[in-house]
């Protein structure tokens, strides 16, 4: 191994790609894919007959999708250096317009309405997370006010709307063919719908990060959005659409959450927010911006669910998923401190 | 050693507000020649190449590249012109690779319909930045790692080749070696003069009397706004740069 790349790097004169090898082991990804991976064969190995099952995989997929929707949508937004806290309650207002609008369609109860009325639903649900993301962008990016502040403001905006909406009850009314379908239906011989659905939007995601201009300028806005601007790089028009990209996605996740539940679940998202950006932390993204994979979010959104699972399988608390959580975070962010600091002081 | 003007500034006036920053300055840069701006803090040279590089419009005066005149409104606009920029900060993504530094802003799209989707093309760009790394000396241990792991004078290695692969006509450098050491310091000179013998006109700006006079084959020095001096480089003492910087010593070249 070590021959091969010695040649391989005098003949390159010193350009040479590192190995495989090196290129893991330097990636957070792959360590804290090392940490779901002993949390699965601890579970396994504790509780074999009650972890290890498809069934346990299958709610695992399906109770992770919803979030998973909304931390790819975050993976870009804390690239740019920034943050999102509406993102939950976008969701809950884009379930909530989309209720709204097939009841209204169909005079009132919509649990039997056909499918051209799901889709104007589900229309509704994406251009209203759409609109939170536009407002979102245009004041962190135009009117330059800190995301931090921005999303606070629209996080309480959001979910009081949706509240106002329907006199702050949850519209319970969904079509059950969409709630059968997307809800709960499967495809491929037990894939869940609603799997298949974040597992698109994650690969598309990730396409879109990792191999398109659109991610290398998302790259490269959080990395140093000055030396963006200086080589052309439209800095304002691009953390416009990372906003709008995040609230389109949280509109999504409304309407499978909507499918899911078959109810708005108004008061059942409100840490969501805080959810996705753990996971997406935890997932190697800087909070400093400029480092990150979908990759590492997708693993940083089902190591809280396994813990869950697996206290709940071996009746541990699963307070304590909450505690363990926090501390896995706070240990991500701080590795992520010390490998800036080992670095900027070369 | 005297190839044509090529960029050439003509009673260059710029205020903020009522403040006079540049007051009639003149300066010339030649094709295949590095020339250093110098002169002592508020002088007016980051002014002056704001100006000429499109970050700032100048309130009158003329600005003369290749003979004809031209109207810089936007660094983009220099760009095209084949104009570029060193900055002495916040020049490079520290989290991008080299290749994806040098190619920021101008990433090679893949070919078909996969390039009209947004995608790059990873592979050509590396190969294409180990040649132009190559071709400019700048030598790097990896080319897959964040520019941010090398140390400082690489960093800035890759920022100057950044610009310098574009530049077609005209090199700003802004205290391109300021927060260097020696070593780092030579490195970064020596990108400096295969760019030149390119047949690019290099404009430096430095603090650095004895790498100036170690660089630069011509000299022009600005003080209070206006261009006081210039000299040949090979010729010059270090004496007559520090005289005129200080207003000692005036050639009237702005009343001729």
């Amino acid at each position: 191994m070590s021959a091969t790349t010695d040649i391989q790097s005098t003949v390159e004169g010193g350009f040479a790609k590192r190995t495989l090898r090196q290129r893991l082991v330097g990636a957070n990804t792959f360590w804290i894919a090392l940490v779901l991976l002993a949390l699965i064969v601890v579970f396994t190995v504790i509780a074999p007959e009650q972890f290890a099952t498809l069934f346990t995989f299958q709610t695992l997929l399906i109770e992770t999708s919803v979030l998973l929707v909304l931390s790819v949508g975050m993976t870009f937004v804390i690239i740019t250096a920034g943050i999102d806290l509406s993102v939950g309650s976008v969701l809950i207002f884009a379930g909530m317009m989309c209720g709204k609008t097939m009841e209204w369609l169909c005079g009132g109860d919509a649990t039997s309405a056909g499918w051209g009325v799901i889709a104007i639903g589900l229309v509704a649900a994406v251009v209203s997370g759409t609109a939170w993301g536009l407002l979102n962008g245009f004041l962190i990016a135009v009117a330059k006010i800190p995301p931090l502040i921005v999303t606070l403001g629209t996080m309480g905006g959001a979910l009081g709307a949706a509240y106002l909406l329907n006199g702050g009850s949850d519209v319970r009314s969904v079509p059950s063919a969409l709630n059968k379908t997307l809800g709960y239906g499967t495809s491929f011989g037990g894939v869940p719908n609603l799997v298949i659905v974040a597992a698109v939007i994650t690969l598309v995601g990730a396409w879109l990060l990792h191999t398109t201009r659109f991610g290398r300028y998302t790259y490269a806005v959080g990395s140093n959005a000055e030396a963006a601007r200086r080589a052309g790089i439209g800095v304002t028009g691009h953390l416009l659409k990372v906003y709008l990209l995040t609230g389109f996605l949280a509109g999504i996740a409304g309407f499978m959450s909507l499918a899911y539940y078959a109810s708005t679940t108004i008061t059942a998202h409100t840490t969501d927010n805080l959810n996705a950006i753990a996971a997406t932390v935890m997932g190697g993204t800087s909070l400093f911006g400029g480092v990150g994979t979908v990759l590492g979010t997708v693993i940083g959104v089902f190591i809280p669910a396994v813990l869950k699972k697996g206290f709940n399988i071996t009746q541990v608390q699963d307070f304590w998923q909450m505690i363990a959580v926090g501390a896995v975070l706070i240990a991500a962010v701080w590795f992520d401190q010390r490998r800036r600091r080992a670095r900027n002081s070369r | 050693m005297s190839g044509p003007v090529l960029l050439d500034a003509q009673h260059i006036v710029k205020h903020y507000g009522s403040v006079e920053a540049l007051r009639g300055a003149s300066f010339q840069a030649r094709a295949g020649e590095v020339t250093a701006l110098i002169g002592d803090n508020g002088a007016g040279k980051s002014t002056l190449i704001k100006c000429l590089s499109g970050a700032e419009q100048p309130t009158s005066g003329r600005i003369l590249l290749d003979g004809g005149e031209i109207h810089l409104d936007s660094p983009t606009t220099a760009r095209r012109l084949g104009i570029e920029t060193v900055y002495q900060d916040l020049a490079v993504a520290p989290e991008l690779d080299p290749a994806a530094n040098l190619f920021l802003g101008r990433e090679i799209p893949r070919r078909g319909i996969l390039g009209r989707l947004g995608m790059l093309d990873k592979a050509e760009m590396r190969r294409r930045a180990v040649e132009e790394f190559k071709r400019l000396g700048v030598t790097l241990q990896s080319t897959d790692v964040p520019i941010g792991s090398l140390s400082g004078g690489q960093r800035q290695s890759v920022a100057v080749a950044r610009s310098v692969v574009w530049a077609s006509k005209v090199v700003f450098m802004d205290e391109p070696t300021a927060a260097l050491g020696v070593v780092q310091r030579e490195r970064v000179l020596e990108v400096i003069r295969r760019v030149r013998d390119e047949g690019i006109a290099v404009v430096l700006i430095s603090h650095n009397m004895p790498e100036v006079l170690s660089v630069a084959d011509r000299i022009e020095v600005l003080r209070l706004g206006t261009r006081v001096a210039r000299f040949v480089a090979a010729d010059t003492r270090l004496e007559d740069l520090v005289a005129a910087m200080t207003g000692a010593l005036t050639q009237d070249e702005e009343v001729a």
